[in-house]
């Protein structure tokens, strides 16, 4: 045996001194546990502070949302915090702005710092001035998505029970109404019949219109594994090649638009298979004979020729679902942004109905929830046809429930249903909508056809906006107030799975902002002393808790969630008492409606096909990086990873335009135009190019179309005809243009 | 197969599910066999050898995060020889890399009285520290090739494949296809490796730059940085 040569000795064979890498290893003041502010899958982050510094993010591994795992988003882009750019003073503009002639205010120098005493008098006395003289029908309010339960409900309330007016929604009517309506209609009840994780135990499932990897990512994870590790099939039908293709037994790569067709032609074959759940569709539905003549002229052979999708992918999608055990169907933006986002949805909701996939574990109806708190906003009431647990407005034994609740004078609430989010920008005219209160929003980075939104936004008479950020929209206001970011309050927020989480207060509120629920009760008790009720709503709460309290008792749902329930993993609704252990799945047994309705659709083409002049269909989402309208994540480190925005644009169509990657292109449609960077990817369909919504140099909604849903008033973002034509490199917007101007 | 074993450990009968793991059997029997490149939400790799118990008859020490007990066995969970074998494991893991900020292997190194000059002339890893990225550097002379973060980048949770080990014996390191940068690999920076490193040779680096003395203002800065550097997807 020989000896092995030593290897060379640094040093010249002297021992190594050992330096330390960093100069100090950094001990965490404090940990705290809260919700991730991004998504709605509502992971749990554990944020590690020193000197008010939030500079480690990690997650319990033993949390049932996300078992440990984050995205980039949760665990490296919550430095939005500490912009530079956030506005932690209350301003008034210094110009008065004109109904008509409003203006954009992006510069500092355009406003002025005031007191809070100041900025909320002077906020409770234009709003109480337009309401006194205009009426109920002036006043309209969007609440948020993003901020938490009693935030919510504490803004609806001041709208119902002061301003006696329905005009409150929120941006769900931007995202999901479509499907909202379509299972209200079927089955009475809007919200994901499962929880995400159950996907293991399916063993198949389909994702339409969503790209889970990108905007939902730890369900995407939990989708992977599904396939990867519980032998799980994946259908994906989608018009782009998103990465879950990768994991799909079968892609059916569809025209954006045409999910009617190839839903129906699914149907088709399941009924002329025979694979049909007999005992499901008579024990649980109703409508089933004359849904099912609908179907015959959906062929696979039509809905080939209309969806481009080969009739053979068609038959044996519908079968591979209809012969699992169980089968989850999940879905996003692709199936409800659409003129026919409801029939779309409702085309997926019959699926599950012919074979019985719904109502057992790893079945269901999953609408996949884009905010962290969509759900929850929802549940509070904020949208215009509820009160909180979505009890119609025009129902007479809800409003006296709520005017008890509220200590509201009999007959004082409003019983006519309100203004949706779209409808409010359109109505913003004299005799219309005058007063605005956006908190949390950006309608101008978020409605479709921004140039139409922009002069509706003139045309409002007062808008009071309530934000971390002065974004497109707050720079149109008349009054800013600062609110504190998520990591600075206390509340709750309800996930995409209906599960009721804690957000804790980690680092003290920065500058002189405030938690949204003091400034809307601070706000609320002057407008109720200057309107002179006779009763007091209620205002002066001393916790978070305490608001929960207050709607726990006229929502089931919430009936049972207490703080010191959720202390640790939340709890899923619906939670009608305080021991009931939560719903992991709904409709085990019947359907809020009783029994589920099949309602017939007929396809119905998108409002504006590509025709010569506009070639291409454009379609929007949202990428992995970034959110919505950007004001969190483009004031992030994550904005270095993903710069600027480019269009998508597949290889076949590139080369038949003459495109390069990486090349200056002007993208029209008949409403707008925006300049940015190709990016040649087989992830575009040919003839469908791609762009994201979130950057506001090159805003994706500048080009989208204005149509809506005829019931879900929600616009058809996701398909609008479109030409791209080369442009120079001088034209593209410089970064500059929004990244460093005012939004400082 | 039955459903349960019964095996004895340290002495001590008893009885665990058919497919338990020694490590899970020594738990439950209040032995704790020390780990470092396991992790409860990794697969067991068996990598570090820590874990390693004697089993009664068997030629070699066993890894008790993969070995399965079964009927009869009788396993010893800290004997001279279990004893000898993981000090030199932690001695030749304290040669080769700088394991400061590992506070776990350090209360290890005490507790089997290793000695922290044993190999003290040997060569250590030293490459350059890696940064990036806006969002976590590293430093791969902290790194003890425990695999878990090239396990979460792929199928123990993000199927992302953007990491795994590159070269051979002593040149053993994590790294990227033709070693590019992270922003040029198929990372997402989901930071799910960073989450599971024990060592701190993956670290947010927001952390980095508080522990090279920067200010909270300047950490923020840094890392919005000008060099806005266009993205390589596919």
């Amino acid at each position: 045996m020989s000896t092995p040569q030593p290897r060379p000795l640094p040093n010249g064979g002297q021992p190594v001194q050992r330096e330390p890498q960093g100069n100090l290893i950094v001990t965490a003041d404090r940990t705290v546990s809260t919700t991730c502010p991004y998504c709605g899958v509502g992971c749990n982050l554990q944020l590690h502070i020193k000197d008010e510094l939030i500079y480690k993010v990690t997650s319990d591994f033993e949390h049932p949302v996300n078992q440990g795992n984050l995205c980039v988003k949760g665990r490296f882009g919550y430095d939005f915090i500490y912009s530079n750019k956030r506005v932690t003073t209350p301003l008034i503009r210094k110009q008065t702005q004109a109904a008509g002639a409003r203006t954009q205010a992006f510069d500092r120098s355009e406003w002025r710092e005031a007191s809070w005493e100041e900025a909320l008098e002077y906020t409770t006395d234009r709003l109480v001035e337009i309401y006194q003289r205009d009426g109920e029908h002036a006043m309209a309010v969007y609440c948020c998505a993003k901020a938490t339960n009693e935030d919510n409900y504490l803004l609806q309330k001041i709208y119902r029970a002061l301003f006696r007016t329905n005009n409150v929604d929120h941006c769900t009517r931007l995202c999901h109404a479509g499907s909202v309506t379509a299972l209200l209609k079927s089955i009475n009840s809007a919200a994901m019949s499962n929880t995400a994780a159950e996907v293991i135990d399916s063993d198949c499932f389909i994702i339409t219109g969503s790209n889970p990897s990108e905007n939902h990512p730890i369900i995407g994870l939990q989708m992977k594994a599904a396939v990867e590790k519980y032998g799980s099939k994946l259908i994906v039908i989608d018009p782009r090649k998103i990465e879950m293709c990768d994991f799909a037994a079968l892609w059916l790569p569809l025209k954006p638009g045409t999910n009617v067709p190839v839903f129906n032609a699914m149907a088709h074959v399941i009924v002329n298979e025979g694979l049909v759940n007999r005992e499901f569709v008579e024990a649980r539905t109703t409508g089933y004979a004359d849904y099912v003549k609908t179907l015959d002229k959906f062929t696979p052979g039509y809905a080939e020729e209309i969806s481009g999708v080969d009739r053979n992918l068609i038959i044996e999608a519908a079968r591979m679902y209809a012969r699992a055990q169980r089968g989850m169907i999940f879905w996003g933006m692709g199936i409800s942004q659409l003129s026919h986002g409801t029939a779309s949805s409702l085309g997926l909701i019959h699926l599950a109905f012919l074979t019985g996939h719904v109502g057992r574990k790893a079945t269901g109806l999953n609408p996949l929830r884009g905010q962290n708190n969509v759900q929850g906003a929802s549940d509070m009431g904020a949208m215009p046809f509820f009160y909180p647990g979505y009890q119609w407005v025009d129902d007479e034994t809800n409003a006296q429930n709520w005017e008890q609740l509220w200590n509201v004078e009999p007959g004082g609430l409003n019983r006519k249903r309100g203004l949706t989010t779209t409808e409010i920008l359109t109505h913003a005219h004299p005799g219309g909508v005058r007063a605005l209160h956006i908190m949390g929003e950006n309608p101008m980075m978020s409605e479709p056809n921004l140039n139409e939104t922009r002069k509706h936004m003139q045309q409002l008479e007062f808008i009071v906006a309530q934000d971390l950020f002065i974004n497109e929209s707050g720079a149109f206001a008349d009054v800013f107030l600062p609110a504190t970011s998520w990591a600075e309050k206390e509340g709750t927020v309800t996930n995409t799975d209906r599960r009721v989480q804690r957000v804790r207060q980690a680092i003290a509120p920065r500058g002189q902002s405030r938690p949204d629920w003091e400034i809307l009760c601070d706000l609320a008790q002057r407008i109720e002393a200057r309107l002179g009720r006779p009763n007091s709503a209620h205002w002066t709460y001393n916790s978070p808790a305490e608001i929960m309290a207050e709607f726990g008792k006229l929502d089931i749902n919430y009936a049972g969630v207490t703080y010191e329930r959720i202390e640790r993993h939340g709890l899923q609704t619906p939670v009608p008492h305080n021991t009931h252990p939560g719903t992991p799945f709904l409709f085990a047994k019947d359907f809020p409606s009783g029994r589920g309705k099949f309602i017939p659709v007929d396809y119905v083409p998108i409002m504006e096909p590509p025709d010569e002049e506009y070639p291409f269909i454009l379609t929007t989402g949202r990428v992995l990086e970034h959110w919505h309208g950007g004001s969190m994540t483009r004031n992030s480190a994550l904005n270095e990873i993903y710069p600027a925005p480019v269009v998508e644009i597949h290889p076949v169509d590139a080369a038949w335009a003459n495109f390069t990657d990486g090349q200056p292109v002007r993208v029209s449609s008949r409403r707008g135009s925006v300049i940015l960077r190709t990016r040649v990817t087989e992830k575009a369909r040919a003839g469908v190019i791609f762009m994201a919504m979130h950057f506001a140099e090159a805003a994706a909604n500048l080009l989208t179309n204005d149509a809506l849903d005829p019931q879900a008033k929600i616009p058809e973002y996701k398909a609008c005809a479109v030409k791209i034509e080369p442009a120079a490199e001088q034209d593209l917007p410089h970064p500059d243009v929004t990244t460093e101007r005012g939004r400082w | 197969m039955p459903a349960t074993v019964t095996l004895e450990i340290d002495g001590q009968p008893i009885t665990v599910p058919t497919g338990t793991t020694l490590l899970n059997a020594a738990a439950l029997a209040g032995a704790m066999v020390p780990t470092i490149c396991y992790h409860e939400h990794c697969t067991a790799n068996a990598l570090c050898r820590l874990c390693v118990v004697e089993v009664e008859g068997a030629r070699v020490l066993a890894p008790a995060c993969v070995a399965t007990a079964a009927e009869g066995m009788r396993v010893h969970t800290r004997n001279e020889r279990v004893e000898r074998s993981r000090r030199t494991i932690l001695e030749l893991l304290h040669s080769a890399t700088d394991i400061s900020e590992a506070p776990e292997i350090q209360l290890q190194l005490d507790d089997y009285h290793a000695n922290r000059e044993r190999f003290g002339n040997c060569e250590q890893r030293e490459p350059e520290i890696i940064d990036d990225n806006p969002m976590f550097i590293r430093d791969y002379s902290k790194c003890i090739l425990c695999w878990r973060c090239v396990q979460v980048c792929a199928a123990d949770a993000q199927f992302t494949y953007a990491i795994n080990f590159s070269g051979r014996g002593f040149e053993t390191s994590i790294s990227t296809f033709f070693e590019q940068s992270l922003t040029e690999s198929s990372c997402v920076f989901c930071g799910q490796c960073v989450g599971v490193c024990p060592t701190g040779a993956l670290k947010p680096k927001r952390e980095w730059l508080l522990e090279q003395g920067q200010a909270p203002a300047d950490v923020l800065a840094a890392t919005r940085g000008p060099g806005k550097k266009q993205r390589a997807r596919k």
